[in-house]
């Protein structure tokens, strides 16, 4: 059946003429990116639920399904409606045991946003490893918490070691156009970095 | 913990074909088809609710989140709905490496506009 799909014809066939678009929203537990998606979502934020089994259904016996249904993956997002294409913003879930799920997160998305919370900006290092090693283009965003920042951006920019043109911003998440600029700031560095590879 | 009764019930619903439709992805945008529309009526409540819901197009998370269906048993539903024709998937690929750059440009024109 999968082939089947994947043999539907080819571009505008479909009648959908609109594209989605993704950007993932990553970082630590509670450095806000829940409300980063609320604040700039027009849908409310909703949650899917990926059981961690969902390509083993069929050949396990019920013991099994029973055993491993206790894992399920909740990933949150949000949506913004334009013209041509609809722009989701996908929330990374927190543990780092559901690394498998990243990988889809991040396949063919725009980009990714790193939320930092600069009490606690060690939290912030396994997403900007994942996403050195996967080559998503990615801006560090530090929320302020309670309007101010344990840490500069100057200062976190010489604590984490990331290429030097990596955006990093400071925002209150709570803040629509704090968080509208961090998205365009990452679509921006993502033009950047096409342009720097395919000049 | 009533997860794996309704685990199974989902799982009856897709008639344990759940290994099919990985290549939707969690952004895949899915629509009615008119098809779709006129046959709903005679549709199982699953199948009739995903083509209820996809008046306008929506990703494949959407029909997940909003019918708590699991991600993987929407994409099931999902796909079985495509073959039928009672759906229509949208044909844009997102390439490993991500969007071209006049899709990126656009993309910044209507954040900036937004």
């Amino acid at each position: 059946m999968t082939s089947r799909l994947s043999e539907r014809p080819s571009s505008g066939d479909s009648g959908i003429t609109t594209r989605s678009l993704k950007i993932v929203i990553a970082g630590g537990f509670a450095a806000g990116k829940t409300t980063f998606v609320e604040s700039i979502s027009e849908i409310t934020p909703l949650t899917t639920e990926a059981p961690m089994t969902s390509l083993s259904l069929g050949v396990d016996d019920t013991g099994d399904v029973r055993t491993k249904t206790h894992t399920t993956v909740a990933l949150d997002f949000g949506r913004i409606t334009f013209n041509t294409s609809m722009l989701y913003l996908f929330g990374t879930p927190g543990q780092d045991r559901f690394w498998f799920m990243w990988d889809e997160l991040v396949r063919g998305a725009v980009g990714a946003i790193v939320m930092v919370d600069t009490r606690r900006l060690a939290d912030c290092f396994p997403a900007l490893d994942f996403f050195d090693t996967h080559n998503v283009p990615y801006v560090i965003a530090l929320n302020r918490f309670n309007g101010s920042l344990a840490h500069s951006t100057e200062a976190v920019r010489e604590a984490v070691d990331i290429d030097p043109d990596t955006p990093i911003v400071a925002i209150d998440a709570r803040n629509r156009a704090d968080v509208k600029a961090s998205l365009v700031a990452v679509v921006r560095h993502a033009i950047a970095r096409r342009k720097a590879t395919n000049p | 913990m009533d997860r794996p009764a309704r685990f199974v019930r989902q799982f009856a619903l897709t008639r344990g074909r759940a290994t099919s439709a990985n290549d939707l992805a969690l952004d895949t945008l899915v629509q009615a088809t008119d098809l779709g529309r006129r046959e709903a009526a005679r549709m199982a409540p699953q199948q009739r609710s995903i083509i209820e819901l996809a008046q306008g197009p929506l990703s494949v998370a959407e029909v997940s989140a909003h019918l708590g269906l699991h991600l993987g048993i929407a994409r099931v539903l999902v796909s079985d709905l495509a073959v039928s024709e009672h759906l229509a998937v949208s044909t844009y690929v997102n390439d490993a490496g991500g969007p071209d750059l006049s899709t990126l440009e656009r993309l910044l024109d209507d954040l900036q506009a937004f």
